[in-house]
């Protein structure tokens, strides 16, 4: 057992950081903010060209044949750099949607909400942007043309580079994969949107130490106040305990030997979920007034972290799913 | 990443659980728990046996006795006595995780071939003299004071939180050899036999009612020279390597002592109806969760300890996360009880759900409060993971007392 990174697990997750840093600095990525389209194309085909859509996807198919130990590491990054764009739907749609694998076609996901749960309209992130959409539920996977749907643009995104459109009805679609594929789906799914709110937490957790640093009051960088310092210590601890957890996650699904890969998932995006919550909620506290300030940018991670806790399970469902395990005992955990 | 285990590992983990299921039905009873002379010979005991089958020091080096294995095999160790519900390390605790490993980083070669062999052979108890009254969160302004008076150090102060004091025979001592506001420059590390002249012990009763603790008084103590661990005023360092082992893997145990917790807590949730309740379900599943997003952090945390030989900083985040979760435990698990938890003695409970674990839930209960407390206070823990890994501004330090 080695449950570190090796030299070129490290030197993959480097390498996507330079690409966001180049790609996606903060003001490029914060232009596009309000508006119906976020997705920078360009900047679509250089994820796809570095392997971000095709990690996981078999070399006989095109792909990196690389696992999901590597793809939460490169989704880490992501995360980090506030990457915007259905990034998850696009990397699992690899393979199974033409030119999803080399980000030269922008793929969405909704799921579709179970039967039984009233009339309330689906709610669809980034439809402007997209060449296709996705329907997920137990049963399969489902494709749509985007262009073909009746969508209403809600104005006010809760995240200003999550733009949403209300479908009040969601056609069945092409079927393109079975129930199998759903479930794997959704545990990946799972595994690398938490991934992405590791990195979230963070950058928030790096933005709160860099301005607890540099902010005096009191004749004293507030860093130094014990109340402010705590703060930034719970950061960077739940930081790296949801870091632990989503890896872990990844290897399991890629060596289902050495645990239950589903409540490895879930459990994983349970922690993630509240550490790149919690963390976006302190960065703002951290700043102060300053950071109930749309200039000031740590608001973005909060709400991108609350926009991704509504995706591949909610709170409510994932600790249900974790809390099956303890009396089902199936291998996971110690 | 890896997280499987290599043929070595699992030949290490198979030969340990068979000898496991050999040794353990021969053990004799459990003594009770304010029984400090029982617990002694049990866990000393126990400690013979592990030495005699080669399991006593799995990560101490073959020089110092041990079996000089990794910090993988020493994890699959804990994780296989915990499966088992092996005895618990107990009153060899400091010996094995504190005294040994220091002895082993800093000691002579006397020392080490004195001492070792005795602690993992379970022949001889140790305790820590650490904190003092006016000395816990802040150690360096410790002031037991050791004055030279030739082969000897004589030794006056008070100590405090000493645990097993009652059955141990030899003390990690921290001593003020400096001048008095010398903080961590005038400090030294000594082993001091606890039958020396002028030790007087008073036990402490905890919340939890266990006289675990003691205050040890020192007055006019004679400690020979050569029972110093480091250079005479180095002791800050020596006692750095030692927190460091302390806050690094030495809780292993007790995380995987607490998803046996969740388990039982559950357990008693279904006899009692109480599981029926999503908000009850739910709460374990963050529990769950968050035990195992401790678990691992304990495996990186070790695979980085493999790597390097010493724990990382990875040790204080974990001391930090655990002991809040663990707290959370068992507030939960109490919760859970009901008014069956309002004592330690089964209260017969009500028709078909049967004994209700009262006493364990309470004294898990009460080990989550003591955690966020003992080894460093998580405020303390929070000063550490600010300044030493965020790097933010350090805590104003008085130079000098008032």
């Amino acid at each position: 057992m080695d449950f570190e990174l090796n030299e070129s697990e490290a030197e993959l997750a480097r390498g996507v950081r330079r690409l966001c840093a180049g790609r996606y600095p903060l003001e490029r990525v914060r232009a596009g903010e309000g508006g119906p389209r976020v997705v920078d194309r360009d900047g679509w085909r250089a994820l796809g060209e570095a392997g971000a859509f095709s990690l996981c996807l078999a070399e006989e198919a095109g792909g990196v044949g690389l696992g999901l130990d590597e793809a939460s590491l490169v989704f880490e990054e992501l995360g980090r750099g506030l990457v915007p764009g259905p990034l998850v739907a696009t990397h699992l749609a690899a393979g199974l949607v033409g030119g999803a694998q080399d980000g030269t076609v922008v793929v969405g996901l909704v799921a579709r909400p179970p039967a039984g749960a009233g009339a309330l309209p689906t709610v669809v992130e980034h439809l402007a942007d997209l060449d296709t959409l996705l329907v997920l539920d137990e049963g399969g996977v489902a494709a749509l043309d985007p262009a073909s749907l009746q969508a209403t643009p809600l104005g006010r995104p809760l995240d200003p580079l999550t733009p949403v459109w209300s479908l009040a009805h969601l056609p069945s679609g092409e079927p393109v994969a079975g129930p199998e594929v759903a479930a794997g789906w959704l545990r990946d799914g799972a595994v690398l949107t938490a991934a992405l709110q590791v990195g979230l937490a963070t950058w928030s957790t790096d933005r709160a130490v860099d301005y607890a640093k540099e902010r005096t009051q009191f004749g004293r960088p507030i860093g130094g106040f014990q109340a402010v310092k705590h703060l930034c210590a719970d950061m960077a601890v739940r930081a790296e305990v949801a870091r632990c957890a989503v890896q872990a996650a990844a290897v399991t699904v890629d060596e289902p030997d050495v645990g239950d890969a589903s409540v490895a998932a879930a459990g994983a995006k349970l922690v993630a979920d509240q550490a790149a919550i919690t963390n976006g909620r302190s960065a703002i506290q951290v700043h102060g007034g300053m950071g109930f300030t749309w200039e000031v940018p740590v608001h973005l991670a909060y709400k991108r972290a609350r926009v991704l806790a509504t995706q591949f399970g909610t709170e409510a469902a994932l600790a249900e799913q974790v809390a099956a395990s303890l009396v089902t005992p199936s291998g996971g955990g110690a | 990443m890896d997280l499987r285990y290599s043929h070595a590992e699992e030949a290490f983990r198979a030969d340990l659980r068979a000898w496991l299921e050999g040794a353990l039905p021969g053990l004799p009873a459990k003594p009770s728990p304010n029984d400090w002379p029982g617990r002694r010979a049990y866990d000393t005991h126990w400690q013979r046996l592990l030495f005699e089958a080669g399991y006593a020091g799995v990560d101490w080096p073959v020089e110092g006795g041990g079996r000089g294995a990794s910090a993988v095999e020493e994890l699959i160790f804990k994780e296989e006595l915990e499966r088992a519900h092996a005895p618990y390390v107990g009153v060899n605790f400091v010996g094995l995780l504190h005294a040994g490993p220091t002895i082993i980083a800093e000691g002579t070669p006397e020392q080490r071939a004195r001492f070792l062999p005795a602690i993992l052979r379970g022949e001889e108890v140790w305790c820590q003299g650490f904190s003092e009254p006016g000395a816990g969160s802040d150690l360096a302004s410790l002031r037991t004071r050791a004055v030279r008076d030739g082969d000897d150090y004589v030794v006056t102060g008070q100590k405090i939180w000493t645990s097993h004091a009652e059955v141990a025979d030899y003390c990690e001592l921290l001593v003020r050899t400096g001048p008095e506001d010398s903080r961590h420059k005038g400090i030294s590390w000594l082993i001091l036999p606890m039958d020396s002249p002028g030790v007087d012990i008073r036990p402490l009763t905890t919340i939890a009612g266990s006289t675990e603790f003691a205050e040890l008084f020192l007055d006019e103590v004679r400690v020979p020279v050569t029972n110093r661990v480091g250079d005479e005023n180095d002791g800050w360092r020596v006692t750095m390597v030692t927190l460091s082992f302390e806050r690094g893997t030495a809780f292993v145990g007790d995380l995987l002592e607490a998803f046996e917790l969740l388990t039982s807590t559950v357990d008693v949730a279904r006899r009692t109806g109480a599981w029926d309740d999503p908000g009850v379900r739910r709460q374990a599943g963050h529990l769950k969760a968050g035990l195992d997003a401790l678990w691992a952090l304990t495996r990186r945390n070790v695979s980085q300890a493999a790597r390097t030989g010493i724990p990382g900083p990875g040790g204080t985040l974990f001391k930090l996360a655990y002991s809040e979760t663990r707290h959370e435990l068992g507030e939960f698990s109490l919760g859970l009880l009901g008014r069956a938890g309002l004592a330690a003695d089964d209260s017969g409970g009500p028709g078909g759900v049967g004994t209700l674990p009262a006493r364990t839930v309470l004294e898990d209960f009460y080990r989550g409060v003591s955690l966020t407390i003992a080894a460093g206070t998580s405020q303390i823990q929070r000063n550490i993971v600010g300044e030493r890994l965020l790097g933010l501004p350090k805590e104003p330090v008085a130079g000098r007392p008032r």
